[in-house]
């Protein structure tokens, strides 16, 4: 069967596949007895959640609000340090390196530091994740706002456009399937910065996300709350990722080649 | 007004790019207010460049050139037409038409008339909503020439805006275009690398030759309007194209000497 002409085979074929390493996954750990600290079996995972619901859910709201908190910054500021660079070289060239330090430099070796000058806890994640994801929203955009076409610029002179008609209808529209792109990276990028800043923070703050039940339970060897609370953050990284590949698709699916349906190319 | 007034004065014309190559050298022209003139030449031989200037987007380097009523944009201004049909791909095509009108400040409903009758005159009724990737080649140069058309211009440029174009759909545009030109009493100034298209649209035809870009014949076509598919099949016609092919094939020898 050929998966573009069949497209309810892409979801139905994964999903077997899936369900049989779960079930796979249950037989193994029921017939070899394996000890629950070592390997919970699936079912054992999930009563776990069930469970902890109340409290891991509250966990789940805090890794959330950091994760969303740091995408929306990096939307923000990425696209206004974006413009700013677009508008000005020489702003570019004096600021582009910072950039890029921020992003080589892997997060857990400055996460310590900025725990130790920012007080909140909140806000130190918040920084760590923005750090994590706001580097592919802003170079996306950088050479999104300069991929114009060179003849519609010219187009926009000749009939003699405003700065902010062109940037409006000319230079937003290109930039747009980079944005999202750049967003797209950034959304999984955030999640990580908000779980791996909060593995360097400790289960310092008063309200504690996903990251810090995982340590206190493997503090416990609580396996299986382990399991649960990873259970969590894998649900929430795909969550991230369909919600913005729904977005690219509203907002680009009608014109633009990457959300175009191989199907309907005529 | 005075029909014999230039539209555009062209006085040795030059342009030498910023590494130092002449690209253009000394080119006079005077193109008749309402004439349909071709520039033919072979590829890299400044046409293109001679246009964008004529258009203002680019600057000469030497001679000057003046157009009548000296603006650009704007009504009886200048419009452009490109090689590609350079829509833009979100819009719909009435977007693209009323592309110049909004940029003028006409809203969507005060235009919408206005654009689709221009959408219409160019056979593109019912199109309004498609977008530029749901249209073939040939109906996108069409929504091209209409969004060129929008504005009212006095002037109209075309830089090879068919060569991409199979020869059926060329031809159906280039007697399109004719009708469109004498309908709105048009100057139009047309780049072009066919001698085909040039003998079949023009009324004079200013043959360039390359390395440094400069005019070394000038042919004239003086067949009436309206001109039809029998004037494509006459003996004449092809008289004329192979004049027009020997001036252009004495420019390229001599550059050779």
């Amino acid at each position: 069967m050929n998966p573009r002409r069949f497209p309810s085979v892409r979801v139905i074929v994964p999903t077997l596949v899936f369900v049989a390493a779960l079930l796979g996954w249950e037989a193994m750990v029921r017939i070899a007895q394996v000890p629950h600290y070592i390997l919970p079996a699936p079912s054992l995972v999930l009563a776990t959640l069930w469970q902890n619901l109340d409290s891991l859910a509250q966990s789940w709201w805090f890794t959330l609000k950091i994760t969303f908190g740091a995408l929306l910054l990096s939307a923000v500021l990425g696209v206004a340090l974006a413009a700013l660079f677009a508008m000005s070289r020489w702003v570019e060239l004096s600021l582009f390196p910072f950039a890029i330090v921020l992003q080589v430099t892997p997060i857990v070796a400055i996460a310590p530091l900025i725990l130790i000058y920012v007080d909140s806890t909140t806000a130190a994640l918040l920084i760590c994740a923005w750090i994590v994801a706001f580097f592919p929203v802003l170079s996306n955009t950088v050479i999104g706002l300069r991929s114009a076409d060179p003849n519609l610029r010219d187009l926009f002179t000749l009939y003699r456009a405003t700065r902010w008609q062109r940037l409006r209808l000319l230079l937003v529209p290109s930039a747009l399937p980079y944005f999202i792109a750049g967003l797209k990276i950034a959304g999984g990028l955030s999640l990580i910065g908000a779980v791996v800043a909060e593995f360097t923070a400790g289960a310092a703050g008063r309200e504690t996300g996903l990251a810090s039940r995982i340590l206190e339970a493997s503090f416990r060897t609580e396996v299986p709350k382990m399991f649960a609370a990873l259970l969590l953050v894998s649900l929430t990284g795909v969550a991230i990722f369909l919600l913005f590949n729904l977005l690219a698709r509203s907002l680009l699916g009608r014109w633009h080649e990457s959300e175009e349906d191989p199907g309907r190319r005529s | 007004m005075d029909a014999t007034r230039s539209a555009i004065e062209l006085d040795r014309v030059g342009k030498r790019f910023a590494g130092g190559t002449l690209a253009l050298a000394g080119v006079s022209l005077s193109v008749t207010s309402g004439s349909f003139v071709a520039i033919l030449g072979p590829s890299g031989c400044g046409k293109s460049t001679l246009l964008r200037m004529i258009a203002g987007l680019d600057t000469p380097s030497e001679g000057s050139i003046r157009l009548a009523g000296g603006q650009r944009g704007g009504d009886r201004g200048v419009s452009f037409v490109f090689q590609e049909p350079t829509l833009m791909p979100w819009g719909t095509v009435f977007e693209n038409v009323w592309l110049p009108l909004r940029l003028a400040g006409r809203s969507r409903a005060a235009a919408r008339d206005e654009v689709e009758a221009l959408i219409g005159a160019v056979g593109l009724a019912g199109f309004a909503d498609a977008l530029p990737r749901e249209l073939s080649g040939g109906m996108k140069m069409r929504v091209s020439i209409a969004r060129a058309l929008a504005p009212h211009p006095g002037l109209l440029l075309m830089d090879e805006p068919f060569a991409a174009l199979d020869e059926i759909t060329r031809n159906r545009l280039n007697d399109d275009l004719l009708h469109w030109w004498r309908e709105r009493g048009l100057t139009a100034l047309f780049v072009t690398h066919s001698v085909f298209e040039a003998v079949y649209l023009s009324e004079r035809i200013a043959v360039m030759g390359p390395r440094p870009g400069r005019l070394v014949a000038e042919v004239a076509i003086d067949e009436p309007y309206p001109r039809t598919e029998a004037f494509r099949s006459s003996p004449r016609y092809t008289l004329l194209c192979s004049a027009v092919s020997k001036a252009l094939r004495d420019a390229q020898q001599g550059e050779a000497d």
